[in-house]
């Protein structure tokens, strides 16, 4: 055959035209992909039986219920559980990434020791040992009251196992981490004789005013507010939201009112000023169910007309009035305060400023109100016995100063404890316990709060995750996280119901750990005598059980018990002070000498600018710190790299020579940081906000070494009416880098 | 199993309610073993099927205004029947169901192109640079129902659709032919503690979905509740996911506009 122009054309199209019409090229294509693709290092989950197991969360006091995914023995995801009174459903990102805590390199895995600065695993036995003949030492010494705790609660069986062994042993130094709960319990002990704790009936309620509460952002049991924000949508409810930056909250409110930093306390006032001028308020409950009116009502009526107020808020005069009329005008009106997620317990009086305009609509213990609710009841164990050393210990008192002289009304000042420590030649503490709370991240002034940790010459820590404190304790004696063990969560903070939760185990714990309640068992009963008798279980399983009694069977069936018929006490019987009435006066603070607003650290003509924190639902600022996850949600103009990014309004910018992701060096009374500047004009100019949950230098590399803690810039301010921690924010300056 | 009619599943994205909290983004990624590395703070590479924008009405203090937009796959139909990402994939590893509306993504047959991503008007693919790689012993937290992509292929939100198997199984298994609403929903739209997401079958109109956006389907599912829009409704994509918020500038900034246009 000859080849001539015309077939060889042929030929090649017709055979280009064959191959790409025939299966080749795309068999090709494909087979490449899975060629070069199909890596035996990729993992290939395997496959297995799926279950589901409900429980309930523990990372926050929020106390939602948990549906725990499984396939055979692994744990594959965390769901909101259905149906649960709480979140029905509902899940928030840091309930999602439970796996991640479970199965992640955050996790202390077998007890450690600290030798010559570096950890060392030791035998639970050896550690337990140890830390036994310390107290033991100690106890003979006479100097039990030198044994201190720091716990993330104070209720619930391990809480109560840790403050029953410090009693029994001889002190009285068990304390918890401070929060809004801190001055909401106050605020009800003053104006209502209570000792409770504060339910707030939001779902019901048509009118939120909020005093910089982050009811998005983390304020509460954060997925209930998520749902109940979206009810309000849905029925026309109202949200007001007072805070001087554009928050999440803010944002999705119906008004968002910004206001000078800390002077909420003021407004509240102002707006009562106006409620009570122009007789708005509701008689029934002032006239008959509370005390002290008329003297509130002078003191008042003097000094917060909305003339001053403006002046000291820089909220406009017409807003505020018109701000009163419609609190006081809507059917079922709710004030709520404390900043952000309330980790910090903040002034007393505006707590009391804030309730107050609560009395003045009378929504207290009503529908859509503020509600008081019992503490739980269910942990009655046997009355202690003492031997003398315990009873001398006690009698010598709190080193904080709690529940004396000025610091009568409070029960846990350990914002105090840093600043006593570091100013004694000695500690008066000698050994502490620490669980389910990292002080050495969240408490301000993290610097000092170091350092008072380094004076403390034995400290035991008993996190599941290696966090800021368990790095510098002396032993970790890791507990099981919440997702291997039986634990009860007595209640879910802001909840208007009493509930109680039961953690269980969803898979056998991973690691050597060990439950913190055994711990204390067995510590209690190599320490023998009365302390050994104060623990009769034979462990803490047993123990939870037998507290909780009937409730058990329920409680393991649906991982909650709940009054689901509970009502608030009526107001002709729940209000328990000496008029038997709701107070708006208290002696017992002098609440009627002028209210301040707490003054931020730091002279302006050093510090020009002031430093505020905000909270996010995307950066864990408490105990348990960011999964990777989670640290992933976290927005470039929040952390880039390892910059953290400070919110400063554009014409402040301007001002200081500023632009967008520039390098600045932000400055505090307590210290200084590098920090990357993000313009944005949701926020007061003037002021520099930075996010709260950043720069750890414990937990992982997905999340140390990223951005700046901002408890390294701020201290703690005292307030004068409780001795609680009433920053809310610091004098800083801000200069180009 | 093949169910009696041609469904069209889609989401509703309630702005109003969307709190930004970022629970979506987090129960998406526990869902479908997407992987994470050190540093995620560069957003063109970080891996996140469901992502949570943030935008601004673009006003000074003290008017500024803040929305959260939270962006899935737009599941787009397109005008002619072919989805922008679709049409371009010399791999066939993506492609348009007919029978649900879901646009799949088969990673071992990709290849790593990208046109796919170049196509996307929404940027909703995302390319895996790298191997992932996860912790010792986080590997058991892997969920063996989504396959764990390897580095070099593109990957994206696939409505949950193995959660779609898993439905249409059991439905077989128990001799039913169709779905009920709340069997097959996606791990996002369940985890939304502000109830923000609803997810249903378009073409259903008993489905809540259907009745909140009220989809014209004569105008390729155009909405016609005044309050839901489509993020570039313009571009003719015709996506499945359709936002609703009652600011008009939240609505406006779904798509692009001229200066002095009016919509």
């Amino acid at each position: 055959m000859k080849i001539d122009r015309r077939s060889f054309l042929s030929f090649v199209i017709g055979g280009a035209a064959g191959t790409a019409l025939s299966p080749l090229p795309w068999k090709l294509t494909d087979d490449s992909a899975i060629w070069t693709q199909a890596w035996p290092w990729t993992p290939v989950p395997t496959d297995g039986e799926a279950s589901y197991v409900n429980s309930i969360c523990s990372l926050c006091p929020g106390g939602c219920g948990i549906t725990a995914r499984k396939i055979d023995n692994r744990v594959v995801k965390i769901e909101g559980m259905k149906g649960h009174p709480v979140n029905d459903g509902g899940i928030c990102v840091l309930g999602l990434s439970g796996t991640q805590l479970l199965y992640g390199p955050m996790r202390v895995k077998a007890p450690l020791k600290k030798v010559n600065g570096r950890f060392r695993q030791i035998s639970w036995d050896a550690a337990i040992a140890e830390i036994s003949n310390k107290l033991g030492e100690l106890r003979s010494k006479g100097e039990s009251n030198k044994f201190a705790c720091i716990s993330g609660t104070d209720r619930g069986t391990v809480s109560e196992l840790l403050s029953r062994f410090l009693t029994v042993y001889g002190s009285a130094n068990f304390t918890r981490t401070p929060s809004i709960q801190d001055s909401y319990e106050l605020t009800l002990h003053l104006m209502q004789g209570v000792q409770g704790i504060t339910g707030f009936d939001v779902e019901n309620a048509d009118f939120v005013l909020s005093f910089g509460s982050g009811i998005i952002d983390g304020w509460g049991s954060p997925v209930r507010m998520f749902k109940a924000n979206s009810s309000w949508k849905n029925a026309g409810g109202k949200v007001v939201q007072i805070e001087p930056r554009l928050s999440n909250t803010a944002a999705k409110s119906d008004k968002w009112i910004p206001i000078n930093p800390g002077t909420e306390g003021a407004l509240a006032l102002g707006l009562a000023n106006v409620i009570i001028k122009e007789s708005i308020y509701n008689t029934s409950f002032v006239n008959n169910y509370s005390a002290g009116f008329d003297k509130w009502k002078r003191h008042i009526l003097d000094g917060y007309s909305p003339e001053i107020v403006t002046k000291v808020t820089g909220i406009d005069k017409a807003v505020i009035v018109s701000l009163a009329r419609d609190f006081a005008g809507s059917k079922k009106p709710l004030a709520i305060c404390g900043r952000g997620q309330g980790r910090t317990p903040g002034s007393l009086k505006e707590f009391m400023a804030v309730h107050a305009l609560n009395a003045l609509v009378g929504n207290i213990n009503k529908k859509g109100g503020v509600w008081n609710l019992p503490e739980p009841d269910y942990i009655n164990w046997t009355e202690l016995k003492m031997d003398s050393v315990a009873s001398t210990g006690i009698q010598k008192g709190r080193v904080d100063g709690a529940g004396i002289e000025k610091y009568l009304h409070a029960r846990y000042l350990l914002n105090r404890l840093p600043e006593i420590i570091n100013s004694a030649d000695v500690s008066p503490i000698e050994v502490l316990f620490v669980s389910e709370s990292n002080p050495g991240y969240t408490m301000p002034d993290t610097s000092s709060v170091k350092k008072a940790f380094e004076k403390i010459p034995f400290v035991v820590s008993f996190s599941s995750y290696m966090d800021e404190t368990a790095q510098m304790a002396d032993f970790i004696l890791p507990n099981h996280i919440y997702l291997e063990r039986y634990e009860d969560v007595p209640v879910a903070t802001g909840f208007q119901k009493p509930i109680i939760g039961l953690s269980k185990p969803v898979v056998d714990p991973q690691f050597n750990t060990k439950y913190t309640g055994d711990v204390i068992i067995h510590l209690a009963k190599s320490m023998g005598g009365f302390i050994a008798d104060a623990f009769p279980w034979e462990n803490y399983e047993a123990c939870l059980k037998e507290t909780l009694g009937d409730r058990w069977d329920k409680l393991v069936e649906n991982g909650y018990w709940i009054e689901p018929e509970f009502t608030a006490p009526g107001w002709k019987e729940g209000f328990q002070t000496a008029s038997t009435r709701f107070e708006f006066t208290s002696d017992d603070i002098n609440s009627l000498s002028r209210y301040a607003p707490v003054k931020p650290e730091g002279d302006k003509a050093s510090f020009d600018l002031v430093l505020i924190p905000y909270d996010s639902m995307r950066l864990a600022g408490g105990f348990i710190g960011d999964p990777p996850f989670v640290i992933k949600t976290v927005e470039d103009t929040v952390l880039k790299g390892k910059d953290i990014l400070v919110e400063i309004n554009p014409a402040t910018a301007g001002k200081l020579g500023l632009s967008e992701g520039r390098y600045a060096k932000l400055t505090t009374p307590k210290g200084s940081a590098k920090v990357k500047v993000h313009l944005f004009d949701g926020i007061m100019p003037g002021i520099v906000a930075m996010p709260s949950g950043l720069g750890h230098t414990a937990y992982d590399k997905f999340l140390a070494g990223k951005g700046i803690n901002i408890n390294q810039l701020i201290g703690p301010v005292e307030d004068s009416s409780s001795g609680h921690d009433a920053a809310w924010g610091i004098n800083a300056k801000l200069v180009k880098a | 199993m093949k169910q009696e009619k041609a469904k069209k599943y889609g989401m509703a994205i309630d702005l109003d309610k969307c709190t930004g909290c970022g629970s979506c983004m987090v129960a998406c990624m526990a869902e479908n073993n997407v992987p994470f590395r050190e540093d995620e703070s560069d957003k063109l590479l970080s891996i996140a099927w469901m992502r949570v924008y943030k935008l601004t009405n673009g006003k000074p203090f003290p008017d500024t205004e803040i929305c959260y937009f939270p962006r899935p796959c737009m599941h787009c139909e397109g005008d002619h029947g072919h989805s922008p990402c679709v049409s371009v994939c010399p791999a066939t590893a993506t492609d348009y169901s007919t029978e649900t509306g879901i646009v799949s993504q088969i990673y071992t047959r990709c290849f790593g192109c990208r046109y796919c991503m170049a196509a996307c008007p929404y940027h909703v693919r995302l390319f895996n640079w790298w191997d992932p790689v996860w912790p010792d012993g986080m590997e058991k937290s892997l969920s063996p129902n989504v396959s764990v992509r390897m580095r070099g292929v593109v990957e994206k939100c696939s409505f949950c659709f193995h959660r779609y198997q898993l439905a249409t199984d059991r439905a077989h298994f128990e001799d039913r032919k169709e779905l009920e609403e709340d069997e097959y929903q996606t791990a996002c739209t369940q985890a939304c503690p502000a109830g923000a997401i609803t997810f249903g079958d378009l073409n259903n109109p008993k489905h809540a979905v259907s009745q909140m956006v009220k989809p014209d389907h004569k105008h390729g599912g155009k909405p016609k509740n005044p309050k839901a829009f489509r993020l570039l409704e313009r571009l003719g994509t015709n996506p499945k996911v359709y936002y609703l918020s009652s600011r008009e500038w939240v609505r406006r900034s779904g798509d692009n506009y001229l200066k002095n246009e009016a919509k």
